[in-house]
């Protein structure tokens, strides 16, 4: 079976520990307020490659992993191909390389097969309440726990990543209740925040897609470190 | 001898070989940087004087011209920077930043120099030089052929050296220090007598070389004595063994003004005079550094006088006063040393600067602490490149230098004809066009078919273009023989030659621009539809292109194979034509930034570029057409392959933000010793490393007094980004800078 990527980063350096060869997978449920990857929402995409073809594409690049870097799966979502995605983890694996999956985890399941090849799993979290989550994403949060409950079920390293939105969840009452949530959470190795940028914004003008956040401007980052020093105290 | 005291080994103390010095007597480092000392008082009195100046250099394009006195190893007085606070001395003329006129290469064009900055020769000098003195540029003129005149003007062979000096030679100047220079004579003498046999011109020619050697030889010593050192005799220390390697190297840019001088392979062997005397406890690690910052001051202050047409082709005064550091010994240890890290450090003492070049031989198996070092000094100051050690050792073994900016040669024992380039992509249109020039509408070269397709078929237009590079090539060979010959003849680099064995290999290096435009147009042809669009004359001044093709710079072997094709082929054809002095043919992948002028004086082309405009430096991939990310573009130029066929080097510049790179100083200095180490893995030659942002540069071109030495890197050397012209500055910003997706 062939699998719908939307592109490849062959020097993903912030997705992932060390140097990552990125596949950014094609298509997404969630339709996200701020998504700057609006050209991965569609299932299908131009460029469709085996799992064998795929992993060939990677190992070219084994030469530059050192001892942190390997493979990321993003997107999109990449948990919406799960057959492929376990083929090409798989396959991964079996060249000894580190796997690491960039999610919101909003799939189909079969996350314990998807889940035995991956290394690390970084968790894209969109809200920590229903509504919020509803509001943000037009999809219901339940999946997305259980996803991470089969994560935490598996003891699987995790890193927490959390895009901070003005008007939407940069409050410091937002962040202590991630904190929080992170808190009750085993094997988290790092927070990320990431800035809200506005660099997507020509590609839904290009697509010709409403973008709705028309008003709100970039996160400051000097705001964005300082409700990150709250996590650490 | 004092001066030998506590060095091992015997070979070298019975013949001349520098080699066996080192690997008997060097310390390897594997620590870190925590040893290294700041900038000494003095050094730091002597560098405020020197960026004073600089900043009135800058303005005015050239501080100062010497026009009463020619080039030459002794002809000049003694000079100072500061005197009571300067530990090494001596400088090409009598004033700092003062430049030479060198009347040997090319009368006019020295002539054309001084007229640029307002200056003018004296009469007496000019008279009389012209009366009883040929040049080089002369004797080359009575010599080529109207074929090469005709590549030359249309800009099919551009560069070439044949009004200025060739360089790309390098001295062992490490000789000087460790012989003293009566000894250097004294072998001279001994080959000179062995040459007996003078039944052909070789050998008649070469007596009359070595006797011209040991005239420089003495001349340099009288050079030396203006500055009160007598090195007749071996340094006795750290601070003689610096003054005497740089006395060589300041006779040979005294009397050459080579396009490239490198200073070769100076840091180790520098190191075990700094240890010795450490340990004797007469320097302290302060000293050391001071020492050699203000080594590395001399050498920033190297200067030539160039004509503004040179500016435009090698932008930013350069010298190429190139340093190999590290590398691998044969025998599996590093070289590097401390003072590998003492003369990146300077970078910090003094600031960064373009020159000197400094070149990290890299390898696989460097010590961790010290890649780490140059890999945090790039993300810093954007001045160092990266060559691979691990697949020159294997051609010229663990004590060969970079001269310019990828050329190897074994130091002392190879030097290498300096050939400027080929226009590849040029040469694709002329296969196109009948071998007219599609600017000119002149007739470039003769009896060529011209393709009248309306579409191009690509087997067709291929070898058609194959067979232009056959002509191509005969006719670049003819005019580097003439060139070199003629070089040898009337500006003959005697102290370089001096310093090297009597019975050198020579290396003649051929170089091709344009080569990601001539392959990404052959993609074009063969994957997608290209249809030319001719004028009256039936010269196709315009391309159309129908459909999707891979292009160059993607990790895609379906183009990537046809740039490996086409440098093989170039020099397989090359090769088919015997050198003067027997040399050795090499090619490099190289542009320097000539890639501006190279892409003004070419066509459209059927990859879509548009008539004018820049090529990409060297073996870079074409601007914006890679489309999988810096690794797949760094995989594609790993693909052209270095031994035997680009053999004189592939360039590569890679440019990337910081914030790609990674969130903390420590992820991003660690993943660019991965980007080093993946990309030489795979048998990659050479590496720009630039880590800032565009809008940095923007910024600089408009304010750029902001920015007073920003340096970055291009095509096989850094720059001051102050001294691009407008052009070459736009043209830096429009590449490919590596962001976060």
């Amino acid at each position: 079976m062939k699998g719908y990527i939307n592109s490849i980063e062959t020097m993903g350096l912030v997705d992932g520990p060390g140097i990552r060869f990125v596949v950014f997978m094609q298509g997404c449920r969630l339709r996200c307020l701020y998504c700057h990857n609006p050209e991965t929402w569609k299932k299908e995409s131009e460029l469709e490659l085996t799992a064998n073809e795929l992993v060939k594409r990677i190992l070219r690049y084994k030469n530059y992993f050192g001892e942190d870097g390997g493979v990321t799966f993003s997107g999109g979502e990449p948990l919406l191909q799960p057959e492929f995605l376990v083929e090409a983890l798989k396959l991964c694996k079996q060249c000894n390389i580190h796997t690491c999956l960039d999610t919101a985890g909003f799939g189909l399941g079969n996350y314990e097969e998807i889940l035995k090849y991956t290394d690390l799993v970084i968790m894209d979290i969109k809200a920590l309440e229903a509504e919020p989550y509803k509001n943000l994403t037009g999809q219901n949060i339940e999946e997305s726990f259980h996803f991470l409950e089969v994560c935490q079920k598996m003891d699987k390293k995790m890193w927490i990543r959390q895009v901070i939105v003005p008007g939407i969840n940069d409050t410091e009452e937002y962040v202590l209740q991630l904190k929080e949530f992170v808190s009750k959470l085993k094997n988290v190795e790092k927070v990320e925040f990431l800035p809200y940028e506005t660099l997507g914004v020509p590609k839904y003008e290009k697509l010709k897609i409403p973008y709705r956040l028309k008003d709100v401007s970039p996160m400051d980052t000097k705001r964005c470190q300082e409700l990150y020093s709250l996590l650490e105290k | 001898m004092e001066a030998w005291k506590n060095f091992k080994g015997e070979k070298w103390k019975s013949e001349i070989n520098v080699e066996d010095f080192i690997l008997n007597n060097y310390h390897e480092y594997q620590g870190d940087d925590t040893f290294l000392e700041g900038i000494s008082e003095k050094t730091k009195k002597v560098w405020d004087k020197i960026s004073e100046l600089l900043k009135i250099e800058l303005e005015k394009g050239v501080l100062d011209v010497e026009t009463k006195i020619v080039s030459g190893i002794d002809n000049f007085k003694a000079g100072y920077i500061d005197k009571e606070n300067e530990v090494i001395v001596g400088l090409q003329t009598d004033a700092p930043l003062k430049r030479i006129v060198n009347l040997y290469g090319g009368i006019r064009m020295a002539h054309t120099s001084l007229e640029a900055y307002g200056y003018e020769l004296d009469k007496t000098v000019g008279d009389y030089f012209k009366e009883f003195r040929k040049s080089h540029n002369d004797g080359v003129f009575d010599a080529y052929t109207p074929d090469i005149r005709r590549a030359r003007s249309a800009g099919l062979l551009t560069g070439l050296p044949d009004a200025y000096g060739r360089g790309r030679i390098i001295g062992d100047y490490r000789r000087v220090a460790l012989y003293g220079v009566d000894y250097l004579i004294e072998q001279k003498k001994n080959d000179l007598n062995s040459i007996y046999d003078i039944t052909n011109e070789e050998t008649i020619r070469l007596r009359e070389e070595v006797c011209e050697q040991i005239r420089a030889l003495e001349e340099m010593k009288s050079m030396a004595n203006k500055y009160g050192c007598d090195i007749s005799v071996p340094a006795k220390n750290a601070k003689e063994a610096i003054q005497w390697l740089y006395f060589g190297y300041l006779a040979s840019v005294k009397e050459n003004n080579g396009a490239a001088e490198s200073i070769g392979r100076t840091s180790t062997f520098l190191d075990i005079y700094i240890e010795r005397d450490l340990e004797d406890g007469t320097l302290t690690e302060k000293e050391a550094q001071e020492l050699i910052d203000q080594f590395i001051i001399k050498l920033r202050i190297i200067r030539h006088l160039r004509t503004p047409e040179y500016n435009e082709l090698f932008a930013g005064d350069p010298t190429w006063v190139t340093e190999s550091l590290a590398g691998m010994a044969l025998d599996g240890k590093s070289l590097v040393t401390k003072n590998s890290f003492r003369y990146l450090h300077t970078l910090i003492n003094l600031g960064t600067s373009p020159e000197p070049n400094l070149t990290v031989l890299w390898s696989e198996n460097l010590p961790e602490n010290f890649k780490k070092y140059c890999s945090k000094i790039s993300i810093l100051t954007d001045a160092i490149q990266y060559e691979n050690d691990d697949i020159m050792r294997p051609l010229y073994g663990d004590d060969y230098a970079i001269a310019c900016c990828v050329s190897a040669m074994k130091v002392g024992k190879q030097m290498q004809f300096f050939g400027a380039r080929c226009n590849l992509a040029k040469s694709l249109l002329y296969a196109i066009n009948g071998g007219i020039d599609e600017k000119s509408g002149k007739l470039v070269i003769e009896n060529v078919p011209k393709i009248t397709d309306d579409i191009l078929d690509y087997e067709k237009t291929k070898d058609a273009y194959y067979s232009i590079l056959e002509r191509v090539a005969k006719t670049y060979v003819d005019a580097m023989n003439v060139i070199h010959y003629m070089h040898d003849k009337y500006a003959y680099e005697k102290i370089q030659m001096a310093l090297h064995d009597t019975n050198v290999e020579r290396l003649m290096a051929f170089g091709v621009a344009g080569l990601s435009v001539a392959v990404d147009s052959l993609s074009a042809i063969k994957y997608a539809k290209v249809k030319p669009i001719r004028n009256e004359e039936g010269i196709a001044i315009d391309f159309e292109i129908e459909g999707n093709y891979p292009k160059y710079g993607n990790d895609d072997d379906r183009v990537d194979n046809i740039a490996v094709d086409l440098v093989t082929k170039f020099v397989s054809e090359l090769k088919k034509h015997p050198l003067y002095k027997d040399a050795i043919h090499t090619l490099s992948v190289l542009t320097i930034t000539s890639n501006v002028v190279y892409g003004k004086k070419t066509g459209a082309t059927p990859d879509g570029r548009a008539s004018g405009v820049a090529f990409a430096p060297g073996a870079n991939p074409m601007h914006g057409r890679d489309s999988n990310g810096a690794l797949a573009s760094l995989n594609s130029v790993a693909k052209v392959p270095y031994k035997d066929i680009c053999q004189d080097g592939v360039s590569n510049t890679f440019s990337i933000v910081p914030n790609a790179l990674g969130h903390s100083e420590e992820e991003r200095i660690d993943n660019l010793v991965h980007i080093l180490d993946g990309y030489f893995k795979q048998g990659a030659h050479h590496l720009n490393v630039n880590v800032l942002n565009r809008e940095m540069l923007i910024d600089a071109m408009e304010n750029p007094g902001k920015y007073p030495t920003l340096t970055i890197r291009v095509s096989g050397y850094a720059v001051n980004f102050n001294r691009l012209s407008k052009e070459q500055q736009k043209e830096v910003i429009s590449r490919t800078f590596h962001e976060v997706m």
